[in-house]
């Protein structure tokens, strides 16, 4: 038996769940197989009189055969103790990418400004550590020529804009969207647009405009309203939840419900955050995103160790609050919850980070390039800018080598095929090290991707 | 099987043969901006 088969089990919402973290299969199992397969690991092999013995009589030596047999079964199909094979071909692949590097995404930061202050804001009310500042369309467009020329022959190319709050310079978006689309027949490009707003100059004008050019559209609202304007107030100190709600519902409802996310952010302040992705969900959306705060840990609202246990508990219970509304022919999307067993990514993709630094930039108003938004104005990491290039080539390599491989937590972590290895950022901010753990976030990712899976068992229960 | 019941899911071994085209949705457009979830995307590679 090689010794790098790595399996997961755990019990959620009456389930006995089993992951061969290797080969990606996933078993709903019983009792007796829950119990043997621990024990079988480092001995397919085992008579039954030991099993029998091992697991203290607890079953019949029967059922203990029969079960015994399917566990060997699996092993046999390839679908249990799976040994890991995937070092050396992460390490190939992370050398092609770093030959042959491609970009294929830019978060286009059209606004260093914004008609918010939110707390918690990592751009510090959309100035990044710098300066107020618009993107000019020369600079806009010389970040969509940038992207092309450096995307090789990748055909969809990913830019949202981003900000600060890029409705305030919604004139340049709207010029580019109108160069990049102008240039997708000639270079045989497809741009996916995303425009992430706060909603408070959402017209119906530019709603109009989204719907038809933008792929995706992220829309920032916490939940309740209480907990919404404690963190998102305007610039005089009021709150921004009546004036986003009813635009952002009328967003949903114009898209269909679908190609949008309501997208919020958790923190001390609410850590019974359940409550507001059900609020979401009560008020008409769909599509729900609701997520850990990123910021320093001296923060107030900062997520601290002690809220980690009452964390994970609101995800049990908004996953078996989820399972009932769906049951019930109430369609809920959870962003975190969402999982693609059947038709998920390649194991390269799995294994070898978000992109940041590598095929995925942040560009500045003034066109300087950073490893991601959460990067800018951090000037170790400034990378070059749209008219030279990359200039400081050792940035993406450090980036682009970095995989669940090269992080010495993500290798003996089981949803490490989930997360990828988990955001450099946060690593980064909590470690100083963009291939260090952030403990807390670790601990929160594993708990929604036991979720997510348990939600799939509980549903293929039913039918699908 | 009685004692056990297996999901669909993709054999990931399976999927170095034709796997790592880069067509996908990079991880943080999506929607987090402050986490990176890979499990959730869809494979884009029409050839797999």
């Amino acid at each position: 038996m090689s010794v790098n088969t790595m399996v997961h089990e755990y019990k959620n919402n009456g389930f006995n769940i089993v992951l061969d973290v290797n080969s990606g299969a996933v078993h709903i199992t019983d009792d007796i197989v829950y119990d043997l397969i621990p024990l079988m690991e480092q001995d397919i092999d085992a008579s039954d009189e030991v099993l029998f013995e091992r697991l203290n009589g607890k079953y019949k030596a029967e059922d203990i055969r029969e079960a015994a047999e399917e566990i060997r079964e699996l092993k046999e199909t390839g679908a249990l103790y799976t040994p890991d094979s995937f070092e050396t071909y992460v390490d190939s692949f992370t050398k092609g990418k770093l030959e042959h590097p491609v970009i294929k995404a830019l978060c286009l930061h059209i606004a260093h400004d914004c008609n918010l202050r939110c707390k918690y804001c990592f751009a510090e009310e959309g100035e990044y550590h710098g300066r107020r500042a618009l993107m000019s369309c020369e600079v806009g467009m010389r970040a969509l020529d940038f992207l092309i020329e450096n995307s090789g022959a990748r055909k969809n190319l990913e830019v949202d804009f981003f900000g600060g709050e890029p409705t305030m310079n919604f004139e340049v978006v709207k010029k580019l969207v109108e160069y990049g689309r102008s240039r997708e027949k000639e270079t045989g490009k497809n741009f996916r647009f995303t425009l992430t707003t706060n909603g408070m100059l959402l017209t119906d004008e530019i709603l109009d405009f989204a719907n038809k050019e933008m792929h995706n559209l992220v829309l920032s609202i916490d939940g309740r309203k209480e907990v919404n304007d404690r963190m998102r107030p305007t610039a005089g100190g009021k709150g921004s939840y009546d004036v986003i709600l009813p635009r952002f519902i009328k967003a949903a409802e114009s898209r269909g419900q679908t190609d949008y996310y309501v997208r919020g952010t958790y923190t001390h302040y609410n850590t019974d955050f359940a409550k507001d992705v059900l609020h979401l969900h009560d008020m008409g959306f769909e599509q729900i995103s609701v997520e850990p705060v990123v910021c320093d840990p001296k923060e107030p609202y900062a997520l601290r160790e002690e809220d980690v246990p009452v964390l994970l508990e609101q995800y049990d219970i908004l996953a078996k609050e989820i399972i009932r509304r769906r049951k019930e022919g109430r369609f809920i999307n959870f962003f975190h919850f969402m999982i693609d067993l059947e038709g998920g990514p390649c194991v390269a993709k799995r294994l070898s980070g978000c992109g940041a630094g590598c095929e995925y930039l942040a560009v500045t108003p003034w066109g300087d390039l950073y490893p991601c938004h959460q990067f800018v104005g951090e000037e170790r990491f400034l990378l070059g800018n749209v008219y030279d290039g990359i200039t400081e080539k050792e940035i993406p390599r450090e980036f682009g080598s970095a995989n669940v491989y090269t992080k010495p937590e993500c290798r003996e972590c089981f949803a490490k095929f989930y997360c990828s290895g988990g955001c450099m950022a946060n690593s980064y901010h909590a470690t100083g090290n963009i291939n260090g753990n952030y403990s807390i976030g670790c601990e929160l990712q594993r708990k929604r991707i036991e979720c997510a899976i348990m939600i799939k068992a509980a549903l293929a229960d039913n039918g699908g | 099987m009685k004692h056990i019941k297996t999901l669909n899911t993709r054999d990931y071994r399976k999927s170095t043969v034709k796997g790592g085209c880069g067509e996908c949705q990079t991880s943080c457009q999506s929607a987090c901006k402050t986490s990176c979830t890979v499990g959730n995307q869809s494979c884009e590679n029409k050839n797999r």
